[in-house]
């Protein structure tokens, strides 16, 4: 089953005609996602790798019935984007691009939920669902079917994770990057309860960093909540407070947010945290 | 963004929002100047620096006459506040506070919202009231597509007062601060105290206001008002150029492609025995002279006695990658140790191509850090 995609979905590019969205296009194309359309305003008619490209979403929706939108569209008109995707029935809105204000992302998010939509990001290398779909900018190659979930804050250090997952025999259900902002959509709580849902997922290997308290608060869900097996790695125990480290998100502000904070509220919870990402299949292994 | 009280009191001027009457100086003689033109009494001499606690450091005074001020001002002007020196005074009127109250506005990245926070408990240290008394502190999470609309202005207002007078005066205020909370893209705007005067006038006698740096780019009128300390300025132009740069002060220099990784990377190296010298996230480009301009970076700090550079490579090809350090380093001379550990798209490629150099290749992170710490040994 996996969580969010499947080879089933329909997906739109915007900003297909772009640098970065042809070339994903073409990536993902590749790699067996069902692309049906891109979006670039003036440029319907165009093809970009064979993917008919349409001037707006709303076209896009009612010539191919796209469910599933990716958006690599500059950080001033993410927004605009977004809102469009979730106004044309897009039902799941995947933003790539970094650098959006973060008022701009807390107008879309309430926007794209009163419309009955989901979205993912902004600032995410996107999800993919091993061997049927992959939406965004993951490196497809180190990803293998399987049964573990990954929820992860990070980009390349989730392909660490996965890398080590692969490894070990260990392949995906679906791994999903929500993003390194500190306001994002679909986050830990959403999503351990669609992998505790989901009949193919039987472990989560979760990743955090400094910032903000959702990790304080997955610990608290998983406690109540997830019966399978979670492993967890948290980024920036050495990362000084009020510096942002890379990530929009990752900062770690009136002295909360700090990675040994979490660390411990997953330890008090009996979630085991692992000192390196090489560390998180023997922790899964160990308890599936 | 950071900016100061004077600033921010200035913002709230231009929004119609009451404050005391101030004057910024950078003089004693101008202290002096504005007291006389400020005509009060009683003021307050205030140091600007882009910290808190300012008054715990003496660097907040009354004056009840000229000869006070010019001592205040002297001995402000020049003082060492948590590592920022005073080089502005704000000379405010000092009015008479009959109760101080809290309020700001500031993202609420749980609810994915911009919230409205309320106190009684003003002119003391919110987070200190958040840890002991959270009851005190009333929030309203504002759904942005309608604002804070009358209603809910005097609904939050009397959480704070019951006379109506107060109530309507108190509403005023907290949909202006919300209109320039928005209208400036702010990740905090606070007012601690917002007072009510002996005369029956609510203003804010302090001002705080930080910015999304992801939105300066759209307020070049706020982005003028930036002032980076030294360090800030290194992180400021490594950010300029395609890259994240923090100093952490210890031998071991990193360079890593992703925040998330560079952060995991740092903390191997602590937990491996060695002290990480920096975060560097150089993004996902093999793009020689970003390598160059971050290896500069890295290398201009002295206390680096080993650099680790690790790369995962996704998109971004191992072999992409070494042809691009090797490029780098033809430019760059130093003795510097460099541990390289490459994995991903073309892994085998990218290593093949490091050897026979001085690099030393290793295959995992593991490998990598414990051969960077053996090497400052």
């Amino acid at each position: 089953m996996s969580i969010l995609i499947d080879k089933k979905s329909r997906l739109v590019v915007q900003g297909i005609t772009g640098r970065d969205g042809g070339f994903h296009a073409s990536k993902m194309k590749a790699y067996g996602t069902n692309i049906v359309g891109g979006t670039s305003p003036g440029k319907a008619g165009e093809l970009v790798d064979n993917i008919p490209v349409f001037n707006t979403v709303r076209d896009a929706v009612k010539e191919t019935e796209a469910d599933t939108s990716v958006i690599f569209v500059p950080a001033p008109f993410a927004k605009d984007a977004m809102m469009e995707a979730a106004d044309a029935g897009i039902k799941l809105i995947v933003c790539i691009t970094e650098g959006v204000p973060t008022l701009d992302v807390v107008e879309a998010y309430s926007y794209i939920t009163r419309k009955g939509a989901r979205l993912i990001g902004p600032n995410c290398p996107g999800l993919i669902s091993p061997g049927r779909s992959m939406v965004g900018i993951m490196p497809t190659m180190i990803f293998r079917e399987g049964s573990t979930g990954v929820i992860s804050r990070s980009g390349t250090l989730t392909y660490e994770v996965v890398y080590n997952l692969t490894e070990k025999g260990m392949g995906q259900s679906t791994a999903v990057g929500v993003g390194g902002d500190p306001v994002v959509g679909l986050y830990y709580k959403e999503l351990l309860e669609m992998f505790e849902n989901d009949p193919e997922t039987d472990s989560i290997a979760l990743i955090g960093e400094i910032g903000g308290d959702a990790e304080e608060r997955a610990a608290e869900y998983i406690r109540d909540h997830v019966t399978k097996p979670v492993a967890v790695f948290i980024a920036g125990q050495q990362a000084p407070p009020g510096k942002q480290m890379g990530h929009a998100g990752a900062i770690i502000s009136s002295g909360s947010g700090t990675a040994a904070e979490k660390i411990a509220a997953f330890e008090a919870v009996g979630v085991p945290v692992a000192k390196e990402p090489s560390q998180i299949p023997g922790l899964l292994k160990s308890r599936r | 963004m950071k900016i100061h009280e004077y600033q921010a009191k200035e913002m709230f001027a231009n929004y119609g929002l009451p404050v005391d009457r101030s004057s910024v100086c950078r003089t004693v003689d101008d202290a002096v100047k504005a007291y006389n033109q400020l005509d009060s009494q009683k003021v307050i001499v205030k140091a600007q620096v882009h910290t808190g606690g300012r008054g715990k450091a003496g660097g907040v005074k009354l004056a009840s006459d000229e000869i006070e001020l010019r001592r205040h001002a002297a001995a402000i002007l020049g003082m060492d506040i948590k590592g920022f020196t005073v080089d502005r005074i704000l000379i405010g009127e000092a009015v008479n506070i009959e109760k101080e109250y809290y309020v700001s506005y500031v993202i609420d990245r749980s609810t994915k919202s911009t919230i409205l926070m309320l106190s009684k408990e003003g002119g003391m240290d919110i987070e200190e009231v958040a840890r002991t008394t959270p009851e005190k502190i009333h929030k309203f999470v504002i759904d942005p597509s309608i604002g804070v609309p009358d209603y809910l202005a005097r609904e939050a207002a009397f959480k704070l007062f019951d006379d109506i007078g107060l109530v309507r005066q108190a509403a005023v205020i907290f949909r202006k601060l919300y209109k320039l909370f928005v209208e400036s893209d702010a990740s905090l705007a606070e007012i601690n105290p917002l007072v009510l005067t002996k005369e029956g006038e609510i203003m804010a006698i302090d001002a705080k206001m930080t910015f999304d740096d992801n939105a300066v780019y759209r307020h070049p009128k706020i982005a003028a008002l930036n002032e980076p300390t030294e360090e800030e300025k290194k992180e400021q132009s490594a950010k300029s150029k395609g890259f994240s740069y923090v100093n952490l002060g210890g031998e071991i220099g990193c360079m890593v492609n992703g925040a998330g990784l560079a952060m995991a990377t740092m903390d191997m190296i602590k937990l491996y025995g060695g002290n990480p010298a920096n975060f560097l996230d150089i993004g996902g480009s093999s793009n020689p002279t970003k390598v160059i301009e971050a290896m500069k970076l890295l290398l201009s700090d002295k206390n680096v006695k080993v650099v680790l550079i690790n790369i995962f490579g996704g998109i971004t090809r191992c072999d992409d990658v070494a042809s691009g350090l090797l490029e780098a380093f033809r430019q760059i001379n130093t003795e510097v140790p460099i541990v390289i550990r490459l994995t991903g798209t073309n892994e085998k490629e990218g290593r093949a191509l490091l050897q026979g150099t001085n690099f030393h290749v290793a295959e995992t992170m593991g490998e990598a850090t414990e051969k960077a710490v053996s090497l400052t040994r």
